[in-house]
């Protein structure tokens, strides 16, 4: 039981990381019907800021927040130098945009930084574990935890409680009739971009803390486990998104603590077959998006 | 007030309107007629800036305003009831309000609503509710609501009383009614020709994306000819 409850708070503290990236890419998914296979660029940008910053003398308390509004500006930055040309293009021609700009940016940094991955500093005190009932809780996983309960609640705030929130909502269920309301899609659309953008940074932070290390591909698996986690809930779906990320990375930790040795290799294979398994049952996801078709 | 002037929409290579040109005055309700695939859903959204026109010129006060986009538009004083009504369904009744306000301060959103409740009285007691759940009628009422919380001057309708019963239809030819009364300027695309000329000034007819005949409601209701041409014999067109 003990080893149980330990297992899904290791669960949890993965599972918000996921949750945070797949709510960034629902939030897009929502307004643009875009699938946007670029999101990991910002924890790659993210990583490299962050070993910049360290490089300049920084501590971890001023880089976390530096990489989240790094996060957020770059997010804003790639819409507006990528995805604003193809707005209103067939989904086909914004999945292929969201490739190349995937694909530059690696690029970039293979071409002017290294190919190789660069260290920079964890902080120690977050590998400490707290003893309760028995129970062996790590620093980090609670930290994650808390950070993701208070990000969603505040984006969760947002959505409900201002404006932009319930226009955001309002474009991302119809994106024309919102339109029609006199809701600028410039607006809406940088606003979703800057909070997916702010989601990941938060994502980013708690990533960079436990890898400690930046290279071209260090968003490519964050970027994958969003997407998953997205799929999951029900593309589209916010709630789903964060229900998605949860449900992921519970199922990695119990796969990794209960298969045999031998077999743990096979823990994303395992966990793709699932997934596999329950598009069977429900193709939409965990949770069904009501969605007008987009013009 | 509103001045369409040759106005072309393609598809692809395909015009699905050609060369339209139609005028609204100010206070007048103009319907617009004809059978399914006529262009009229076309036309409107071409108006309301949803589709972008590949000739012509659209005149909104004297403005040029050809192209613009639909919140430009909203903000020049033409706002659209969507067909299929469109309504955010995942959204509070208050929430769809508040997003069709979205253009005014936000100090004067909560009095709009208030005017928009005392116009649709059975809006009130659903404000918390989702959109989703309201009943056919109440939903259009709430998609016409939520159109008039922007204060248009011209409202455009399209197919308001598709897919309700025939109840609710009487209840939505009474709101435009109303909404007449108010002085407000409606241009209303209706499957049911006889009905919506009924409460109309000027009516055009559509068919094959061109404006095959226009004329006082009255001289247009008094056409059986029309009628059987190309709206079929019953007036309930198909």
């Amino acid at each position: 039981m003990t080893e149980l409850l330990q297992q899904v708070v290791d669960g949890l503290g993965r599972g918000g990381i996921y949750a945070l990236i797949a709510l960034g890419i629902a939030v897009i998914f929502g307004v643009m019907h875009l699938v946007n296979f670029a999101h990991g660029e910002l924890i790659t940008v993210s990583a490299y800021a962050a070993y910049g910053l360290f490089a300049a003398g920084w501590d971890w308390w001023l880089v976390a927040p530096a990489v989240v509004v790094i996060a957020g500006v770059t997010s804003v930055v790639i819409e507006f130098v990528a995805f604003r040309w193809v707005r209103g293009a067939p989904d086909f021609t914004m999945l292929m945009t969201s490739f190349g700009v995937h694909f530059l940016v690696q690029a970039g940094f293979v071409m002017y930084v290294s190919a190789n991955f660069r260290q920079f500093p964890r902080p120690g005190w977050i590998f400490e574990t707290w003893k309760v009932g028995g129970v062996s809780l790590e620093v980090y996983d609670l930290l994650v935890i808390l950070f993701t309960l208070l990000t969603l609640g505040a984006t969760y705030w947002v959505l409900q409680n201002t404006m932009f929130g319930t226009s955001l909502r309002a474009a991302a269920e119809d994106f024309d009739a919102a339109r029609l309301m006199g809701i600028r899609s410039d607006r809406i659309i940088r606003g979703a971009f800057a909070l997916s953008g702010l989601l990941a940074g938060v994502a980013a932070v708690f990533w960079l803390m436990r890898s400690g290390q930046a290279g071209p591909t260090a968003g490519l698996s964050p970027m994958l486990k969003g997407v998953l986690a997205a799929l999951i809930g029900g593309l589209g779906s916010l709630t789903g998104a964060v229900l998605g990320g949860v449900v992921l990375g519970l199922a990695e930790v119990l796969l990794i603590s209960h298969l045999p040795a031998g077999l743990v290799g096979l823990t994303d294979g395992i966990v793709f077959l699932l997934i596999a398994l329950l598009f069977v049952f429900r193709p939409q996801g965990l949770i069904t998006v009501r969605r007008a078709e987009r013009v | 007030m509103l001045e369409v002037e040759s106005l072309t929409t393609c598809y692809g290579a395909i015009a699905a309107i050609r060369k339209v040109g139609l005028t609204v005055r100010a206070g007048e309700v103009v319907c617009l007629i004809g059978p399914n695939g006529a262009g009229k859903t076309t036309l409107l959204s071409s108006i309301a800036g949803l589709l972008s026109p590949t000739g012509g010129k659209i005149w909104l006060n004297g403005d040029d305003v050809t192209d613009w986009a639909p919140d430009r538009m909203l903000r020049s004083g033409l706002a659209l009831v969507p067909e299929h009504r469109r309504i955010f369904a995942d959204l509070t009744v208050h929430e769809n309000l508040m997003v069709g306000g979205v253009t005014k301060a936000s100090t004067r959103r909560a009095g709009l609503r208030d005017q928009v409740i005392e116009l649709f009285p059975a809006l009130g007691s659903k404000l918390g509710t989702s959109a989703g759940y309201l009943s056919g009628g109440e939903a259009q009422q709430l998609a016409i609501g939520r159109a008039m919380m922007a204060e248009p001057e011209i409202l455009l309708m399209d197919e308001p009383t598709l897919g309700l019963a025939p109840l609710l239809a009487d209840v939505v030819f009474n709101l435009i009614g109303t909404l007449r009364d108010t002085g407000l300027t409606l241009l209303v695309v209706e499957q049911n020709a006889q009905r919506i000329l009924e409460v109309a000034d000027r009516g055009y007819v559509m068919r094959s994306g061109e404006i095959v005949l226009d004329g006082l409601a009255p001289d247009l209701l008094a056409r059986q000819d029309l009628f059987d041409a190309y709206l079929g014999r019953s007036t309930d067109l198909v």
